[in-house]
């Protein structure tokens, strides 16, 4: 009979915890876990990185959905418990599920402490915690305006760069004169400092908040000594309580946190607690490393291993800000019984301190410069008696017995049970046996198979560090990532070298650029293909054997090698007509599937190869051209009805669609192109999730672009608005090219313009008129040879040879 | 295979096939995708990719291999082996080139035609 386990909270240290028992004891219960939060487990370190927009939320993702159904684990999303009932052993969630436990986990983390000054629950004034935290974030930080962080530790100026980089004008407040105060001491707070702000954050220091101003929502903030500094949005970063509110009114023993024994039990002994919320020995823990301490001791408890015990254990602290390097830990206070050893270089921008005790380093603060961190942190933690090193000491292992050696000797020079990965307790021998063992050769899969470098990712150099000095010249973090294994080449410089050693022929290229295979492979020939087309249009003759099959059939392959079929609906239109030829064509070819789509068409699927230009000879018939649904090139403009019928529209938003979709259909592009028209911004068409999309306004057209809804959803960005419909054709139309021009192969409009930047996008299609123009002519040019219904080529008897079989043989005559 | 004579069957002349395309011969069930290399050689192998059945045939052909249309599985077109990490091998069918004209063993053909789960063919 399995036990059941009932956990209460959906975090880091739980999600660890379970990993460690699914590993030892598979079998052994039952698990439900109730999650608060409406999501599955994830990073919360990494927020940061999502804030800033480094990363999106699946980056972060640590056990999605499936991983929960793989583990046969319960998992209530967005179930708050509301009380544990410790005679009958249930716990009874808000929405009244209630579910018996044998062991019960306590996992309910902390919350972020708000200060309590007048206005601080006004809409407005955020915390910095969880995922809505982030989001509500990013959707003030769209207005651009000023935002204030009050608190100037990790989390506040994570926070306050994160705000910064998404275009807002951050001041951040501090109650101490120094910022992060309980990890640096006041030089290295001071260079921190002085970084900030020549990123534009203003800091205040030493600033006591009053109280928050406004009415309805934040305006500002006003300081004690009366001091107002203008904001629409506050976060609150000052630090968090652990969550013991529901351990309370259960009557377990509470102090700061959940109190625990070393081997996290609670004072009732069928009820752990782990994470944050846990009191162990009087302290509480807000890093990861301990809290995936507790995680393993509890699985070993929970698996019937008693003996593992948790201790306290010093944790270094790293900050995450693209561009900052920054490292503490131990103990940096002053005091008469302690030393200290002190680098700074000015001009450099470093400095690092060694605090001394006894020959012992007890505290380190790297600024600038923290590749040496893990070798302090290993000497500080085996108390390594530093006196024969003490003249070279600060320069670091790389300086230690002899000659200087470059970085990769630094962490060659470490000894293997050092640990590299705090987060996840990863010394350096694991991740060597795991290289050498495993053949691993690149960073993804050492921490696919070590977790090393997998949680906050500050270790990352380290870890590649190692894995130059494990494998030698087989490993380069720093090349370019090629297009693919034939070439060290990556998209851009192919697409650079194409034009200035014009190249015109895949051929031509691979031998101009010294392809490594003879005739490349399934990953580079379509993009080499695509950047031909578009950079020679008229010139070079598309090569169709270097074309995906949907492309070069024009129909889109089904699993079982079959092909559906998408006849073109100008803006999403159609005609009695039309809807006819396509019943007639489905009766006749016996097509057993007709769908709608999303970019409102209609798709016809199940058609065998061969019935292809027959099908497409009758739809032609009825006026229709290809749809092109299986092209990396344009494919639907979505429109709502506009002012022809909506009593809200305000322009022709139907007519315009159309209009695009006739002046671009038939165009190559990287990925595929979805857009959409809506005639006012109620955006019945869904403008704002599209590659390209425009809102209608009473004054003209908003044009945005950089919307996702697929792997990634992303509401659009705006590149601007314009008055007359003939000004938004241009804007979109070179908008188009510039990306037709630029994008790599396969990525899309919001991959495109992220990496070269929204800003960029802008100043060329908005504010450089000679540009644009430039854009719109040559997309034009290339139309002329584009816009060809590849449809009615193949009716006409274009590439026969794909349509139908060569022979047909007799089988018994091969038996004879 | 031994060195039994095997008999040969013509099934088109190489031009009909595109350089790194491929085309297809129909023997009753079995569906054999004939490709011709950018070199001119000719391979054949069946039309069912080993990973999950997809049609070698449609896929893009590149070196001495293909690349099936469904999940990118790359197929070595001379020994029907999936190459890299991948797993699995396709059946190949022994080919001859005379004349212009290309043959397939009718020997290959039949033990293939005879591996067939009961068959489907009309």
């Amino acid at each position: 009979m399995k036990q059941k386990l009932v956990i209460i909270g959906n975090g880091m240290a739980p999600g660890r915890m379970l990993e460690h028992l699914f590993e030892v004891a598979p079998d052994a219960y039952d698990v439900t876990i109730f999650n608060a939060e409406p999501r599955v487990n994830y990073d919360r370190i990494m927020l940061s990185p999502v804030l800033s927009g480094c990363k999106t939320f699946d980056d972060i993702v640590i056990h999605g959905d499936g991983w929960y159904v793989e583990h046969g684990v319960m998992l209530y999303k967005g179930h708050r418990i509301a009380a544990i009932d410790r005679a009958a052993k249930t716990v009874t969630s808000e929405h009244g599920e209630t579910v018996p436990y044998d062991k019960l986990v306590i996992a309910t983390g902390s919350n972020p402490f708000i200060i309590p000054v007048p206005g601080h629950d006004l809409p407005g004034v955020l915390s910095y915690r969880d995922l809505d935290d982030v989001e509500a974030m990013l959707l003030a930080a769209q207005s651009r305006e000023k935002a204030v962080v009050i608190g100037g530790g990790l989390l506040g100026l994570e926070a306050a760069a994160g705000l910064k980089e998404r275009g807002m004008d951050v001041t951040v407040l501090h109650l101490m004169p120094t910022l992060m105060e309980r990890q640096l001491d006041p030089s290295a707070g001071h260079l921190l400092r002085h970084e900030l702000e020549s990123r534009g954050i203003d800091i205040v220091t030493e600033a006591r908040s009053a109280r928050i101003l406004g009415d309805a929502k934040v305006t500002g903030v006003e300081l004690k000594d009366g001091t107002v500094i203008d904001a629409s949005l506050i976060v609150m970063a000052v630090g968090i309580r652990p969550n013991i509110a529901l351990a309370q009114d259960a009557g377990l023993e509470v102090d700061r946190g959940i109190v625990c024994s070393p081997t996290m039990a609670t004072s009732d002994p069928d009820i752990f607690a782990v994470g944050e919320c846990v009191e162990v020995d009087g302290r509480v823990y807000g890093l990861v490393a301990p809290l995936y301490e507790m995680a393993r001791v509890l699985a070993g408890h929970l698996s019937g291993n008693p003996s593992q015990r948790f201790i306290h254990a010093e944790t270094p602290t790293r900050l995450k800000v693209t561009g900052i390097d920054l490292y503490s830990a131990g103990d940096f206070a002053e005091g008469d019984d302690r030393e200290e050893i002190v680098l700074r270089d000015a001009a450099a921008g470093i400095y690092k301190r060694l605090i001394l005790k006894d020959n012992r380093i007890i505290g380190v603060v790297l600024y600038g410069e923290t590749a040496d961190g893990s070798w302090f942190y290993d000497l500080m933690k085996k108390g390594t008696d530093i006196s024969e090193m003490r003249d070279t000491l600060i320069f670091g292992s790389a300086y230690q017995g002899g000659a200087p050696l470059d970085p990769t000797a630094a962490v060659a020079a470490l000894p293997l049970d050092a640990e590299i990965c705090g987060c996840n307790g990863v010394c350096k021998g694991t991740i060597v046996e795991a290289i050498t063992s495993k053949g691993l050769t690149s960073l993804d899969e050492v921490r696919a198979h070590t977790k090393a470098s997998a949680s906050c990712g500050t270790c990352t150099g380290l870890v590649e560090g190692l894995m130059a000095a494990t494998l030698g010249d087989a490993f380069n973090p720093n090349a370019v990532k090629p297009i693919c294994a034939c070439t060290d080449l990556s998209h851009n410089d192919v697409r650079r070298l194409i034009r200035a050693k014009e190249l015109k022929s895949i051929p031509a290229l691979m031998q101009a650029l010294e392809w490594k295979s003879s005739g490349g492979c399934a990953k580079c020939r379509p993009a080499l293909n695509y950047y031909l087309v578009c950079d020679w249009p008229g010139e070079y003759a598309d090569d169709y054997q270097s074309r995906f099959i949907n492309e070069r059939v024009h129909a889109n392959i089904q699993k079982d090698g079959t092909y559906s079929v998408v006849p073109r609906m100008w803006g999403g239109q159609t005609t009695a007509d039309e809807l006819r030829a396509i019943a007639d064509c489905v009766d006749k070819f016996g097509i057993p599937t007709v769908k709608v789509t999303g970019g409102q068409r209609i798709d016809m699927l199940g058609i065998r190869k061969e019935d292809l230009p027959a099908v497409w000879a009758d739809l032609g018939r009825a006026g229709f051209v290809s749809g092109h649904a299986y092209a990396k090139g344009l494919r639907t403009v979505k429109t709502c009805v506009g002012t022809d019928w909506c009593r809200f529209g305000t322009q022709d938003s139907t007519g315009f669609g159309v209009r695009i979709e006739k002046f671009m259909w038939g165009s190559w592009t990287p990925a595929k192109v979805k857009m959409a028209v809506s005639g006012c911004p109620r955006n019945c068409s869904e403008a704002t999730c599209k590659d390209v999309g425009v809102i209608c306004v009473d004054s003209g057209y908003e044009i945005h672009f950089a919307g996702a809804a697929g792997l990634d959803i992303k509401g659009t960005e705006v590149l601007g608005h314009v008055k007359t419909e003939d000004e938004a054709l241009e804007h979109i139309v070179a908008l188009v090219q510039m990306y037709r021009e630029q994008g790599h192969y396969l990525e899309r409009i919001y991959k495109w313009a992220r990496r070269i930047g929204y800003d960029e996008v802008r100043r060329q299609i908005m504010d450089d008129a000679s540009a644009r123009k430039a854009y719109f002519a040559r997309f034009v040019f290339s139309q002329k040879f584009a816009q060809v219904d590849p449809w009615s080529e193949r009716v006409s008897g274009k590439d026969k040879h794909e349509f139908k079989p060569m022979a047909t043989i007799d089988t018994l005559q091969a038996a004879e | 295979m031994n060195a039994i004579e095997t008999k040969w069957i013509a099934v088109g002349s190489i031009t009909d096939i595109p350089r790194e395309g491929a085309r297809c011969v129909e023997a009753g069930a079995l569906r054999i995708a004939i490709f011709r290399t950018v070199d001119d050689d000719v391979y054949a192998i069946e039309d069912r990719c080993p990973h999950k059945g997809g049609p070698l045939s449609q896929g893009i052909v590149h070196g001495g291999c293909v690349t099936c249309p469904l999940h990118n599985m790359v197929i070595a077109l001379e020994s029907g082996e999936a190459q890299g990490a991948d797993e699995g091998r396709a059946t190949v069918f022994r080919t001859r080139q005379r004349d212009g004209l290309i043959f397939v063993s009718g020997a290959d053909i039949a033990s293939a035609e005879a591996r067939q789960p009961v068959s489907t063919a009309a």
